[in-house]
């Protein structure tokens, strides 16, 4: 295995872990706060790559600059996390906090069903693909490689972004200070006079966001097909869990680990690429079932 | 005969004479039989208030076992296929199991969903192996010995599915009174309590578990034989989900309900499902969404309160 196609792997599993650490990190903060898997969160993903993959068409039947794919993406996430992530919260996860964790995961099951559907009724079954965004920035060459400045620089930046602003607005800011310590003890925190509901429904808004964010760079660089919500709620479940659930800054290099592991199973054993993230998961899990930045709980009797 | 045995063995009597009377439903009701085992292996792990979003690996198990075993020309008879398929399934649950059990609630069924699409990604790539994504053709078996034509060989196959499940309801009924599988209520509604009185629950649920597979194990074996195909969709997450939502809308905790539930949504998928079968799943996720939100008495073996949160 010649040095190029190591460092063609490292790359691509730079961009991917990017990718799918923004739809994790999500999960696991929407996890941290409401205590709930959310099953339909690669939904949330898929439908941001539609949104924004919509968007780039209109640009491009409108005539308009295709720079503008770039807001049209940031757009995309908010409307989808906004609007989908805000009905959905309000409109039934709303309800069932109080239940069993197996019906929470049952409810948010349905919804994903649900929602696989109203993809293939809106956007159909063929593939998208989007090439403005990856077509505008050209290639780079690292060491004799053509490497796509859009998957090397753009992904890896918002990706980056995400979790420096996350990380400061979770330790230095008053709302920030208020998600963590609902996160930490919900029912201390209500005591205290936080409005649990306001905060359930905000960081239910921003971890679909994130999602559908992520789906939304995804739409430059992947073709999106039926189906690839599924793949990822579960990707992004194996990357918080690898780190922990609820595990901000954790997800970040469960996300890089499990990106490095897939890209370097891409070149070497093609088959079996799909297996290395959740091995990896497996390995940890093993010596760490909390996973890799868990805290010690106290167990309660 | 006790007398708990009784609805379970009229309603098996009733539905030996009726493809007798109308014989096209002879199929159908030898699928929602089969498909109501893997409906059970929910039941049994819903005992424990656990719930595996991932059961359509150890159905694919099933069914690819008996795929390979025909294709390998050992002209082994449709009753020996069926219980290797099974006692497949159940050896993988065991090994994997070891791993699975240590986690309850959110963790156990996304771990069984991750396991569960780690396999359909492999039958799908390993083409050379598994024939991708066209799956494989499973030629008719013998059945107790002979080479049956069409029409025997199905009418045969939905008595001997009958009794399978007959069996599998009898031992599973038996299992889930025994101390074994009352333990298994204990780890539902505390487990500490059970670990104090010195029974570990991880063992209760790995027995559950190794069960539960190799109920769905049997199950995918038969829809193979009747299918005369196999395919990767077997271990897709949406088959995992109806055989949990099948387990939901028969009234979770019983065994019967497991059977009752599965005839329904076959009925349902054969006639309905041509007028909607675009929203096919639309139709699953709000109907499941409208039990648990209105009907949640129907939900009796779901009701239970856990305050400990465990990974």
């Amino acid at each position: 295995m010649s040095i190029q196609t190591i460092l063609l792997a490292a790359l691509d599993g730079l961009s991917y872990g990017a990718q799918v650490f923004l739809v994790a990190v999500g999960l696991s903060l929407i996890f941290g706060v409401l205590r709930i898997v959310n099953v339909a969160h690669g939904s949330f993903y898929a439908i941001g790559a539609y949104v924004a993959a919509s968007f780039s068409l209109l640009i491009a039947a409108e005539g308009w600059s295709p720079w503008l794919t770039y807001p049209a993406m940031i757009l995309s996430a908010c409307l989808v996390g906004i609007v989908l992530g805000g009905a959905l919260e309000v409109g039934l996860l709303r309800r069932i906090y109080g239940k069993e964790q197996v019906l929470q995961l049952l409810v948010t099951f349905a919804v994903f069903m649900i929602l696989e559907d109203m993809q293939k009724a809106v956007w159909g079954v063929s593939p998208y693909f989007i090439d403005a965004p990856l077509g505008l920035l050209g290639t780079v060459n690292i060491l004799g490689i053509n490497y796509s400045i859009y998957q090397l620089v753009i992904v890896p930046f918002f990706a980056a972004v995400v979790l420096v602003s996350l990380r400061y607005v979770l330790r230095r800011t008053r709302l920030g200070r208020i998600v963590t310590a609902v996160t930490d003890d919900r029912e201390i925190a209500a005591a205290m006079g936080v409005d649990a509901t306001r905060i359930y429904l905000l960081t239910f808004m921003i971890g679909a966001s994130f999602a559908a964010f992520g789906g939304a760079l995804a739409s430059g660089s992947t073709s999106l097909v039926p189906g690839m919500g599924a793949g990822m709620t579960i990707l992004s479940f194996a990357i918080a869990a690898t780190a922990g659930l609820g595990r901000i800054e954790g997800a970040a290099v469960a996300a890089l680990m499990i990106g490095l592991g897939r890209s370097l199973a891409v070149y070497m054993a093609p088959e079996f690429d799909v297996l290395v993230p959740y091995l990896i998961m497996f390995l940890v899990l093993l010596f760490k079932p909390q996973g890799l930045f868990s805290v010690q709980q106290t167990r309660k009797v | 005969m006790r007398p708990e045995f009784l609805p379970g063995v009229a309603a098996a009597l009733v539905l030996a004479l009726v493809p007798l009377l109308v014989p096209w439903t002879t199929v159908m009701l030898t699928i929602a039989l089969a498909i109501g085992l893997s409906v059970l292996a929910i039941v049994v792990l819903l005992r424990a208030g656990q719930v595996s979003f991932g059961h359509g690996l150890y159905y694919a198990t099933g069914a690819y076992t008996v795929a390979f075993l025909v294709k390998a020309r050992l002209s082994l008879d449709a009753l020996i296929l069926i219980p290797l398929g099974g006692l497949v399934a159940m050896l993988i649950a065991v090994a994997f199991g070891f791993f699975a059990v240590r986690y309850r609630d959110i963790f156990f069924a996304m771990i069984n969903l991750a396991i569960s699409m780690v396999a359909f990604s492999l039958l799908e790539k390993l083409y050379h192996i598994t024939g991708g994504g066209d799956g494989m053709n499973v030629a008719r078996p013998t059945l107790g010995g002979g080479r049956l034509d069409r029409a025997a060989f199905e009418a045969w196959m939905f008595y001997a599915t009958l009794a399978i499940a007959a069996l599998a309801g009898l031992l599973v009924t038996r299992y889930l009174a025994s101390p074994l599988g009352r333990a298994l209520e204990a780890v539902k509604s505390n487990e500490m309590r059970l670990e104090y009185l010195g029974v570990s629950g991880n063992h209760v649920l790995h027995v559950a578990y190794a069960i539960s597979a190799a109920l769905a194990g049997v199950s995918g074996a038969i829809i193979a034989i009747v299918n005369g195909h196999v395919a990767p969709e077997f271990a897709y997450w949406v088959r995992s989900g109806e055989f949990v939502f099948i387990a939901i809308l028969g009234g979770a905790g019983n065994v019967l309900g497991a059977f009752a539930g599965s005839m329904v949504f076959e009925a349902i998928r054969n006639h309905a499902a041509a007028l909607a079968a675009d929203y096919w799943q639309t139709t699953l996720g709000l109907s499941l969404i409208a039990i648990i939100m209105f009907a949640p008495d129907g939900l009796t073996q779901l009701r239970f309160k856990r305050n400990k949160t465990r990974p």
